[in-house]
């Protein structure tokens, strides 16, 4: 059964008489790898605060496994399996970079045993390459690495579906290879993965279908090499 | 210096020393009460002399209509100040904030409000209570009501570190830090915080429970008092709010401070103490004692 794991229709979102989103429908199906692109300000990350149960939209459904999840809290959603990353990293700031990552593993996940815990953040650590970093505080992390423990943060909650909102933003080519790798691990082992990223290359690589929002509506969806070919897409979101 | 030990040494033990460990106790467990929500979530109660005076006032009740020990009457000053912190909680904590902060400052008024036309309960005029008499073990009421203190502020402690060793009280830490990343981590943020407004308040009732038979006359000025409000806040943030040994080294520190003042210089000096002590702390310590007693052993290692 090939069934969808992330549904979304007729989004719509106002903030004070702007539209945010207009009408904007969306599917993730299990085990896939989506790109969501647009110019900036085009209304990804409030689809994103939509999805996640950030912000209610103010039009329109979201089902998440089979589950309608419109007015289900976001917490109950990161438990259910549906994980983010904010594009502006927000880490616990009084907490250390193991500690962040053992909240998700402690209430997403539910682990209740200190020494299971502190197992499986290190574990996490490593995969996103922050465990030398342990046991600092945030403040002391760069932007990179910022975006690196918000990736981890996200993966401890054992999530089925993974929105990762620019986590390669400022990152070098290596780096940005370093993290795909690691996205098509997390895809390989079952993990839906959508990917909202303005590295156009890593977007490319890693999609099996991108979707285009430009000023609050989808304007394209299908595979990577036709919807880059689409002249509204180029005329909208690369330039004329 | 000679007056003063002879005090303290002296064959009998004034009563006034009961009396000032008295209020230094019900700060611990007022300051203990408030960091539980404002020191580990991060909320900001104003509204302290609220769930104080409500304390207050089921004792008066209880007192008039019908009358039992004082360990249960604090039992229903926690069931009922714990319910309108539920309460409060559950209408104010969408709100963010300042705007939390000044909701709680406005909880404090209305009940002051309902207090001061409430004939029943001596309105504004205010209301004298009877001391009950005492059993064989103390020596003065006051004594007894010391050691209740003593069992109170224990309790209030265990329970504040409880909180803060458990996972109640990492999710406050996370909600504390940053609310929608808690969130999407998986912590219930409103249920988190609508048990700590529920522990919160109901500490704070029962440490206003006994607070009639100390002064034996309550008037909603008192029991609603600025004094309540202001210490409650400035105890754990000099203290230092990370940690559950704050608010009782705050609340020992502030309190005995005052305690001296007051017989020293004037009672008027109080809360002006108060504020100077908390200007300096917030900008040369903002973490508190606890903040400074880390940074030293972090220091050393």
């Amino acid at each position: 059964m090939t069934a969808n794991i992330l549904e979304a229709s007729g989004i719509t979102k106002r903030f004070d008489g702007f539209a945010a989103l207009t009408n904007v429908d969306f599917v993730l199906s299990k085990g896939e790898r989506v790109g969501l692109i647009g110019p900036n300000g085009s209304g990804k990350s409030t689809l994103v605060n939509c999805l996640t149960g950030i912000l209610a939209p103010d039009e329109g459904s979201i089902s998440f496994d089979a589950y309608e999840i419109t007015k289900t809290p976001a917490w109950l959603r990161a438990k259910r399996g549906l994980a983010r990353t904010y594009q502006i990293p927000r880490p616990f700031r009084g907490m250390s970079v193991r500690e962040n990552v053992e909240v998700p593993l402690r209430f997403a996940v539910g682990h209740t045993s200190a020494r299971t815990i502190t197992e499986a953040a290190l574990v996490i650590l490593e995969q996103v390459g922050l465990v030398a970093k342990a046991e600092l505080s945030p403040k002391g992390l760069t932007q990179v690495e910022l975006r690196k423990l918000e990736l981890g943060r996200a993966l401890a909650a054992q999530p089925k579906v993974l929105i990762a909102d620019e986590v390669m933003a400022g990152l070098s080519e290596s780096e940005v290879d370093e993290i795909l790798e690691l996205l098509n691990r997390l895809n390989a082992e079952g993990i839906s993965i959508m990917l909202i990223e303005h590295i156009m290359r890593a977007v490319m690589l890693f999609s099996q279908r991108i979707i285009v929002i430009v000023a609050g509506c989808k304007i394209a969806d299908g595979l990577p090499n036709d919807v880059m070919k689409q002249d509204e897409v180029e005329r909208a979101y690369l330039g004329e | 210096m000679l007056i003063f030990a002879t005090m303290i040494f002296g064959a009998h033990i004034n009563e006034y020393y009961y009396l000032a460990t008295y209020t230094i106790l019900q700060f611990v467990v007022l300051g203990t009460a408030w960091n539980i929500l404002g020191g580990y979530g991060g909320y900001v109660n104003f509204g302290t002399a609220g769930f104080f005076a409500i304390g207050c006032y089921t004792t008066i009740v209880l007192n008039k209509i019908f009358p039992m020990p004082l360990f249960f009457e604090m039992l229903v000053a926690a069931v009922t100040a714990g319910l309108v912190g539920l309460g409060t909680g559950y209408l104010t904590l969408r709100l963010r904030g300042v705007f939390f902060s000044i909701a709680t400052l406005a909880l404090a008024i209305v009940l002051q409000t309902l207090i001061v036309n409430w004939s029943f309960v001596g309105g504004a005029r205010g209301v004298y209570v009877i001391r009950p008499a005492i059993s064989g073990m103390f020596i003065s009421y006051v004594q007894f009501l010391v050691v209740l203190m003593i069992g109170l502020a224990t309790f209030s402690v265990f329970v504040a570190w409880t909180v803060e060793k458990s996972w109640i009280g990492i999710g406050l830490a996370a909600i504390r830090d940053d609310e929608a990343a808690a969130e999407t981590s998986g912590v219930p943020s409103l249920r988190l915080k609508l048990i700590a407004t529920t522990m919160s308040g109901a500490i704070m009732g029962m440490a206003g429970a006994p607070f009639p038979f100390y002064v034996t006359y309550v008037d909603p000025a008192t029991a609603f008092g600025l004094a309540i409000a202001v210490n409650s806040i400035a105890m754990p943030l000099v203290g230092g709010t990370a940690a559950w040994w704050g608010p009782v080294v705050g609340a020992i520190l502030l309190g005995s401070a005052q305690q001296i003042l007051t017989v020293t210089i004037s009672s008027a000096a109080n809360l002006f103490i108060v504020g100077i002590l908390l200007v300096v702390f917030l900008t040369v310590a903002p973490r508190g004692v606890v903040g400074i007693a880390r940074s030293l052993k972090q220091r050393r290692r």
